[in-house]
């Protein structure tokens, strides 16, 4: 293989774009008016907005999933933290009128707060992460109901929503939040060795420590931001339908976040990490689902559609199957 | 008795990428004997059985059992057959009882379920031939290693295994408990099994064994019988050293080390650990390198351990450069100039995917904290100064570490504790499983850093290795620090009775 | 003599203590709460949440996890549904059907798993899409079950007295309960299930089929939870795509709660039944309450279900140290007549 096209296609965001191109492509092909964008009332409006208007959320919640599994761990709790973040949100606009900054900045607290007890769990108890974070996933959004003091919460305050429904220079703010989330951390990425600890205690956690790192800091350090990624959502899409919905608010968000950065390429074994990966891996699903919505395909099949390419990923990433797979290529060498 | 041996190994081999785990190797086992496998780590000791019970499929040489030519598929084919292994790690279950781990699989039945009061007879009655009476109907797990042991071979035995191989199985046990396995294995010995020691516990194979084969780096050195093998020998044969060959390396340094003078880099005084090392005392001077030697199982990676806060000690005092530490973890140690290059670079040094760039300056970013980042330029900078320095074969420092030779990954840890300027390094076993060449290179590396000022705590079995390149020697030998050589004390009869427990020199009141 | 019981059972019993403790608690606060009536209900209201847990716990005491269980009982319902109402099956065929269709489903499961070395959380993951998406494929909506014979099931029970009856699907659920018990503890199977939970190198090593176990295990957890959606719909009288959502989360608290550790190889069915009756319990109690709001029982269970964790965190590291030094049960090589027995439960090895 020609060399510089051999280094193109190891670069490890090749495979999740090219997957995004080749779905983006059926579209302009098959689906007339898919790549139609009109700006009405200064806001631009279209399929392609669509998706990324929709996979915000995800790529938001993706953002902090990636971290966490690449430290060899997994958060299942983020639905329900989204859920006590927009109960807490909801509750304050709707019983106490509390000030903007306020609803913004104490669901984030209280967010950030529940991955710090994700952490607890997993270092100071050892407790494997699926586990420990199943605890909240099962308690938390009856813990939002609790907040709430009932199922849903509807509430009016206009400068909240424009949180989850405005637009700016004709994009919904979403985008911006998940690109300034986005931002905040390659700042954090750049500027600190965070990243390089975090794929160090991940790739092994006990050479890690044979290297001096303090291997629990840098798990309490991305279970908190993993909490206050969700948080966020959980602000995005609580302001989205200005209402605090426990039950269902994001509900299987965590299950789209994990597909997402798997797809992404980060390997759920932990080590290398691909941020830009899981935010394709978001985009993938969304313009997966949003393709099958414009074509008029009954909504149901989205889930199966999922599920296929969640088998698609589970065989690429199993070594057994790509030996099964060499052994049918004639000519190829097999190890 | 000139019968056949039960087991026939001729010029075995088995390679793995880079690695050349036995070289030829020649074995013999004969009914009613008990066999002792030696060789320190890295010998090949684990290969051939693994190899043997079908783990591994052999790249060359032929092995007979019973007369015929016998490959297992897999250790439990291996097993059907009659040859039965009992590991290190007891590999049972340990949820469930005693009688249900002898018998998992072969449970005795009555109308489709489990008759349970028939499997309790019957596992008593296994357990009675090896004198051990417990409660069947407890969990493994509940048992100490010893009696987990025994109900392993209890399994074996109701395989009706002719051979039997023990892996290591003193490793966890006490001193009245090894008698116990010995009486049981001279009893089966008696029946007409054979078995195979694998251990590195010389005292052990005196008590027990008939015969001794010993390996070194993957090759043969010799079949002995045990009652014609004096211990010093056996010793001499496991560090690579020939009795009559030695060359007595009279370094230079023989003489500058009695002109250090001043505070060490580190002094140690009483520190130990309950059931990991005795208490010791020692002394680094800057420039010195002070050689650690011992069979494997003395203790040497503890006391590495111990020191760069790996381990916490119960006791003692450690001061750095005259400084009273408490080195409670390696970022401790770490900041007060110690490094370590640790024994195992697999799962202790390499983290595999990482770029060999990331590997190096990783414990210096460590140092450095959270908030003071090494910008890219400047990593790039260390990384390539310590690949020349080193000489590392790579074709980039972006190459992901897991794709270089040992040798070079090896060097890739010693680049990484260098990058810290430490004031002491802690090389433990730097050389094994690597070339010749890269070998030699470590050793030379080890000379110049000395040179330079930098105190070094050398830690090998290579007993040559540590000749060449120390100023002093401290010996160890069952947990414990028996003696401390100084250069013109250096010398390998001595140091090798040090081992042996023939001599005590400069022991220490204890 | 003391009463000693083994190690084992200590978790099991925690449980049941805590379910007669909230019974308990009931009963003290309502009158009405102390009846038959009310406890045997407790078996019919969770009877498909029983069944899961039952086909759950062969998978966690495995070592594996099954997230598709809620799925398949949605999937299940929508099906018989569909068959009984729409294409006019027979009842009795239809159910077979989709029993016989959640066994292949968890056997395909399992062999990805073990076959192809995947994890089980991203294979049952995908069951889990699949199902709800063909559930939804058949029918988009809630479908009224009418057909005679299934209200009949819905409406049949062994009478008890006291207006207290075991209806069919508590019926199903013990008598799953009972056979799972029998099989796991008196047969070959059960006891490699278990094995492969302590150590599948060491199955593998002692020569125990673990392919075939594994795939049993997730084949066994695929039929019982088609068999929870039959019962499922038997209770609601209709089949919905959209029903049990996250009904998998509490089959796997009910087995937690049960005292199964996740990491596998301890536990006992009986337990994963009473972790299901607790939940059924703690919602019956909050109903009967009537001012607090029924998501209090998430936030019990989920405490519930963090106590019981950081319990295996600790029991499991008694069992750890068990094996070494610290707690060394003396091996009793020789014993001479007369030693008094430590710690055993019905008599020693000795003759």
């Amino acid at each position: 293989m020609n060399p510089r096209l051999r280094r193109l296609t190891s670069l490890p965001l090749t495979w999740p774009l090219v997957t995004l191109v080749c779905i983006l492509l059926f579209d302009f092909l098959f689906t007339p008016g898919f790549f139609h964008l009109e700006l009405k009332d200064g806001h631009l409006f279209g399929s392609l907005v669509d998706i990324v208007k929709n996979a915000a959320p995800v790529m938001i919640i993706a953002t902090g999933m990636t971290l966490v599994i690449a430290t060899g761990g997994i958060d299942i709790s983020v639905g329900a933290v989204v859920a006590i973040a927009g109960a807490i949100a909801g509750v304050l606009v709707a019983r106490y009128h509390a000030p903007l900054l306020a609803v913004l900045v104490l669901p984030l607290i209280a967010a950030a707060l529940c991955g710090a007890f994700n952490s607890l769990l997993i270092i100071g108890f050892g407790i494997q992460p699926i586990i420990a974070t199943l605890i909240l996933m099962v308690m938390g959004r009856g813990l939002g109901q609790l907040i709430i003091g009932g199922r849903v919460l509807w509430f009016r305050m206009v400068s909240f929503e424009y949180l989850g429904t405005g637009y700016l220079l004709g994009l919904p703010v979403r985008i911006f939040v998940a690109v300034a989330l986005l931002a905040l951390l390659a700042l954090a990425l750049r500027t600190t060795p965070l990243g390089l600890f975090i794929q160090a205690t991940g790739g092994s956690a006990k050479a890690s420590r044979y290297s001096g790192l303090s291997v629990g800091l840098v798990k309490f350090v991305v279970y908190t931001f993993s909490g206050l990624c969700a948080g966020v959502a959980g602000l995005v899409l609580t302001a989205n339908i200005h209402g605090s919905d426990a039950a269902l608010v994001g509900v299987y968000i965590e299950l789209d976040a994990i597909l997402a950065v798997v797809i992404g390429g980060t390997s759920m074994n932990g080590g290398k990490f691909n941020l830009l990966g899981s935010l394709v891996g978001a985009l993938i699903i969304q313009s997966l689902t949003t393709t099958i919505f414009t074509k008029g395909v009954p909504v149901q099949f989205t889930l199966v559609v999922k599920a296929a390419v969640v088998v698609i990923v589970i065989l690429l990433q199993s070594g057994e199957f790509r030996r099964q797979l060499g052994a049918l290529v004639p000519g190829r060498a097999t190890r | 008795m000139p019968e056949a041996p039960i087991l026939e190994i001729r010029r075995l081999s088995k390679g793995f990428p880079g690695v050349r785990a036995l070289a030829g190797v020649d074995f013999f086992l004969r009914r009613g004997e008990i066999h002792a496998l030696m060789g320190e780590n890295g010998a090949g000791k684990s290969t051939l059985i693994k190899v043997l019970t079908g783990v591994y499929p052999r790249d060359g040489g032929e092995i007979l059992f019973e007369g015929r030519p016998f490959a297992a598929g897999s250790p439990h084919k291996a097993q059907e057959q009659g040859i039965s292994t009992v590991y290190q790690e007891v590999n049972l279950v340990p949820n469930l009882s005693v009688a249900e781990n002898l018998l998992l699989g072969r449970q005795p039945t009555r109308g489709g379920l489990i008759d349970g009061r028939e499997m309790k007879r019957r596992a008593e009655a296994i357990l009675k031939r090896l004198h051990l009476h417990v409660d069947v109907n407890q969990l493994l797990g509940d048992y100490s290693i010893a009696v987990q042991q025994m109900v392993a071979i209890g399994r074996a035995l109701e395989f009706e295994s002719k051979i039997l191989i023990l892996d290591e199985p003193t490793s966890s046990l006490d001193a009245g408990e090894v008698e116990q396995l010995f009486k049981v294995m001279r009893k089966l010995k008696a029946e007409g099994h054979a078995i195979l020691f694998v251990t590195h516990f010389v005292d052990q194979v005196y008590a027990v064994s008939d015969r001794i084969t010993v390996l070194r780096n993957g090759e043969l050195v010799g079949e002995f019988e045990t009652s014609r093998l004096p211990k010093v020998e056996l010793i001499s044969k496991l560090l690579g050293k020939a009795l009559h060959d030695l060359e007595i390396v009279a370094t230079a340094k023989g003489e500058a080390a009695s002109e250090r003078v001043g505070e060490p880099v580190l002094r140690v005084q009483g520190l130990g650990k309950a059931g990991v090392l005795e208490r010791f005392d020692l002394e680094i001077h800057a420039g010195e390198v002070l050689g650690l030697a011992g069979l494997l199982g003395s203790g040497r990676t503890e006391l590495a351990n111990l020191i760069f806060g790996i381990e916490k000690p119960d006791q003692g005092e450690v001061a750095v450069q005259g400084e009273k530490v408490r080195l409670n973890s390696p970022l401790r140690a770490l900041q007060s100039g110690i490094g370590l290059c640790p024994e195992d670079r697999k799962s202790e040094g390499i983290i595999e995917d990482l770029s060999l760039r990331e590997n190096i300056i990783l414990a210096l970013q460590v140092k450095q904290g959270w908030f003071r980042n090494i910008p890219r330029a400047r990593q790039e900078e260390i990384a390539e100064r310590y690949i020349k320095l080193l000489d590392i074969r790579t074709p980039t420092a972006a190459q992901a570490i897991k794709n270089l030779s040992g040798g070079n990954q090896q060097k890739a840890i010693v680049a990484r504790w260098l990058a810290t300027q430490p004031t002491l390094l802690i090389l433990d076993e730097p050389t094994r499983g690597i070339d010749v060449g890269a070998k030699a290179e470590i050793q030379k590396l080890i000379l110049s850093l000395s040179d330079k000022g930098m105190a070094v705590l050398f830690i090998s079995s290579e007993l040559d290795e540590v000749l060449r390149c120390a100023d002093r020697i401290a010996v160890l030998r069952d947990k414990a620090m028996v003696g401390k050589l100084s250069a013109d004390q250096m010398d390998e009869q001595i140091i090798m009775r040090t081992i042996a427990h023939t001599d005590k020199v400069g022991a220490e009141p204890r | 003599m003391k009463l000693r019981v083994s190690r084992r059972y200590v978790p099991l019993l925690a449980t049941l203590c805590v379910f007669v403790a909230i019974f308990c608690l009931g009963g003290l606060q309502y009158r009405a709460f102390f009846s038959l009536r009310v406890f045997t209900n407790l078996f019919t209201d969770n009877a498909f949440l029983g069944l899961c847990a039952v086909g759950m716990t062969f998978v966690i005491l495995s070592g594996g996890i099954d997230l598709s269980v809620g799925a398949m009982v949605a999937f299940s319902s929508t099906l018989i549904a569909s068959l009984t109402q729409l294409a006019h099956f027979l009842p009795f065929p239809a159910i077979a059907l989709v029993l016989v269709i959640g066994l292949l489903f968890g056997l395909a499961q399992g062999a990805v798993i073990h076959f192809y070395k995947a994890p089980a959380f991203i294979v049952t993951l995908a069951g889990m899409f699949l199902l709800r998406g063909l559930g939804f494929v058949i029918n988009l909506n809630a479908i009224p079950v009418e057909d005679p014979l299934m209200v009949k099931l819905s409406t049949l029970g062994i009478p008890l007295g006291e207006k207290a009856s075991l209806s069919f699907s508590a019926c199903v659920l013990i008598l799953a309960v009972v056979a799972t018990a029998v099989v796991l503890g008196f047969t070959k199977f059960g006891r490699n299930v278990y094995a492969v939970g302590g150590s599948e190198l060491s199955v593998l090593l002692m020569g125990i089929p673990l392919a075939r176990t594994k795939l049993a295990i997730y084949a066994l957890s695929g039929f019982f939870s088609a068999a929870a959606g039959v019962v499922f719909t038997i209770y609601t009288l209709s089949g919905s795509a959209a029903a049990a959502m996250g009904l998998e989360l509490d089959a796997i608290a009910a087995v937690v709660i049960g005292g199964t550790l996740l990491s596998g190889g301890f536990g006992f069915v009986a337990g994963s039944l009473i972790g299901a009756l607790i939940q059924g319990v703690i919602q019956t109690l909050i109903s009967f309450q009537g001012t607090l709001d029924v998501s209090w029982t998430k936030i019990f269970v989920g405490g519930l279900l963090l106590v019981f964790i950081l319990l295996q965190r600790v029991f499991s590291q008694g069992m750890k140290k068990g094996g070494a030094a610290a707690t060394r049960r003396a091996p009793r090589l020789a014993l001479a007549a007369g030693d008094p027995v430590v710690g055993s439960t019905a008599g020693s090895g000795k003759p």
